[in-house]
């Protein structure tokens, strides 16, 4: 069974014409398949669907897409409350490892500074000092990234605390059923083998090339490795550094404080687990957009997923 | 399977994706200022406060810390001086006219001097103090366990909470023109987290008398909780069944202002 064979009756329809609209007409199909299919693919090979995505993993999947985005930018609102991150125990306010501040030039102008460690940046509009109702203001992350926009710290805890429970809840649901289905062992737990495949994996990804037919039903070792630390470092590591934060929790797990060097140095822990979900994020749209969009989305929203040649099983 | 070219299926996929970016991008803001979007949020601080308290029990001390990590300035946050001609008048005779009041639902209501609270044994820590802007401060602390003086006054059966009320006038609130409902801060405690082994009437900060910027001549030191819960400049202590009929009904200055009355996360 194929998808769809209309983007290749398109490219043999523009072999035949001349003129703008044929170009426009084969442009469009390359864009079509390109968004079914992913980079290098074969529309014209016949496909089969495949069951790729449990229920489970569906549900989760997009049930944490929705908190994790309200997690970040409620975090940015609080973390906007104080704009600096510190080491150890107590904030040493006049050496900040990183601070998102205002500061005026010597022409009179205002300009937002993002220091990190010795360094010093000028992001004014972004960082330090940004727009809000048209008038420059001083404020770590911009309106646009936090929430809720305006400077309102209580809301941002409410927004924060509350989602902070489905995260939890949503985690571990999807890791009972991870451990429990074999979803770990199986497919997400990176083997001796992936590592081995990592540095060419690296350079198949840089390329573009990605895994077709019986190949693609498994997550290649760099998505496992992906996934792996995302799912169970990251995860584990913003739950548990986000606790440490609570005077009463340290009050109950004083190793809490302890394991991670300090409640400041697991605010900057947090703070960095926060940004790696944005990095990753980045890069996972990035990749379901160039390894065949309609098919990945499809896959995690249906199960579904199409795969080149013959079926045999 | 040939997919066919359908205006309404497609004009359905388009209609949603715009809704559900328009929701993401403004409308969340617009959700914060619905009444049952906020109920829904602030549902999950009793989930928060009945959990923590599962698992930090009555007894759990917070981390005591060593003289080398006291941090050289505790850094002053909120009032710095309340400044009114009363506290002034306080101040200048170095606190001596100073009493602490405990009233409300107690058997032997109390006047106590600093002089009368120096005399009570004394309970001295070394203590982290997380602000709920993020920030944490290193400071030892010495005082009265508020369990002692609660002991003294006699709380009856039907006390739950222990109110702050304290010295220092609140000027940018919500409450309008009305000279008499411009609050001072004020606080509140539930009966376990007030008699906690840590929850001390602070005199002393790092050896020497607490100073005005810090919340002279005595504030309040409850460890297992964030900054704003543990008031400055207080003057008088009541303890009442329920704090619904006080200032803005939800037990602190802050908490008033949306911050959730659970001050332990």
């Amino acid at each position: 069974m194929t998808i769809s064979d209309d983007t290749a009756a398109g490219a043999r329809r523009s072999e035949s014409s001349h003129g703008f609209a044929a170009r426009a007409a084969t442009l469009w199909s390359w864009i079509l398949r390109f968004l079914k299919y992913g980079a290098n693919s074969d529309p014209r090979k016949p496909h089969y669907f495949f069951r790729r995505h449990s229920g489970m993993v569906r549900t989760t999947h997009w049930i944490n897409f929705v908190v994790i985005t309200v997690m970040l930018m409620s975090g940015l609102q609080i973390f906007n409350a104080h704009p600096a991150l510190y080491l150890g125990n107590t904030s040493d306010f006049a050496h900040p490892l990183l601070s998102l501040y205002a500061a005026r030039a010597a022409d009179g102008t205002m300009h937002g500074i993002a220091q990190l460690g010795p360094w010093h940046f000028d992001t004014t509009g972004i960082l330090g000092l940004s727009n809000v109702d048209g008038q420059p203001t001083i404020r770590g992350f911009p309106e646009w990234a936090t929430l809720p926009g305006v400077q309102w710290l209580a809301m941002g805890r409410r927004w924060h605390f509350f989602f902070a429970w489905l995260f939890a809840i949503n985690g571990l649901a999807f890791a009972a059923y991870a451990f429990a289905s074999r979803h770990f062992r199986r497919d997400l737990l990176p083997t001796a083998e992936d590592l081995r495949h990592l540095p060419r994996e690296i350079v198949d990804h840089a390329k573009l090339k990605f895994a077709h037919g019986e190949d693609a039903k498994r997550y290649n070792s760099l998505q496992k490795l992906a996934y792996f630390i995302v799912l169970f470092v990251l995860g584990p590591l913003v739950l548990l550094t986000g606790l440490t934060m609570s005077p009463t929790l340290d009050s109950a797990f004083p190793f809490l404080p302890w394991i991670f060097g300090g409640r400041q140095t697991a605010r900057t822990i947090h703070f960095a687990c926060a940004f790696s979900f944005l990095g990753f994020f980045i890069i996972h749209i990035a990749m379901v957009f160039l390894s065949g969009t309609w098919n990945n989305l499809r896959s995690m929203i249906t199960g579904n997923y199409a795969i080149e040649g013959d079926r045999h099983e | 399977m040939s997919s066919k070219f359908d205006p309404r299926r497609r004009r359905f996929l388009g209609r949603g994706l715009a809704a559900a970016s328009a929701l993401l991008l403004s409308g969340c803001y617009d959700l914060t200022q619905k009444g049952w979007v906020r109920k829904t949020l602030v549902s999950a601080e009793n989930l928060t406060r009945a959990t923590q308290r599962a698992i930090a029990g009555r007894h759990t001390l917070a981390p005591e810390y060593s003289k080398a990590d006291i941090a050289p300035v505790f850094r002053p946050n909120g009032t710095l001086n309340p400044g009114t001609d009363f506290y002034n008048a306080l101040a200048a005779n170095a606190f001596r006219d100073f009493r602490l009041e405990v009233t409300g639902l107690v058997d032997r209501p109390l006047k106590l001097s600093l002089a009368d609270l120096r005399k009570m044994p004394a309970r001295t820590q070394i203590t982290r103090h997380d602000c709920v802007e993020g920030w944490s401060c290193i400071g030892q602390w010495k005082g009265v366990q508020l369990a002692r003086i609660l002991a003294l006054a006699g709380p009856k059966d039907n006390a739950r909470y222990v109110m702050f009320y304290c010295m220092d006038p609140m000027g940018d609130s919500d409450y309008g023109d009305d000279i008499r409902q411009v609050p001072f801060y004020y606080e509140s405690l539930d009966l376990i987290e007030a008699t906690h082994p840590q929850t001390i009437l602070a005199y002393e900060l790092n050896g020497k008398p607490l100073p005005v910027a810090n919340g002279a001549p005595l504030r309040l030191r409850a460890e297992r909780q964030l900054g704003y819960k543990q008031a400055k400049y207080v003057e008088r202590i009541e303890l009442v069944e329920s704090f619904n009929h006080i200032q803005g009904g939800n037990g602190g200055y802050w908490e008033d202002q949306g911050y959730d009355w659970w001050g332990g996360i």
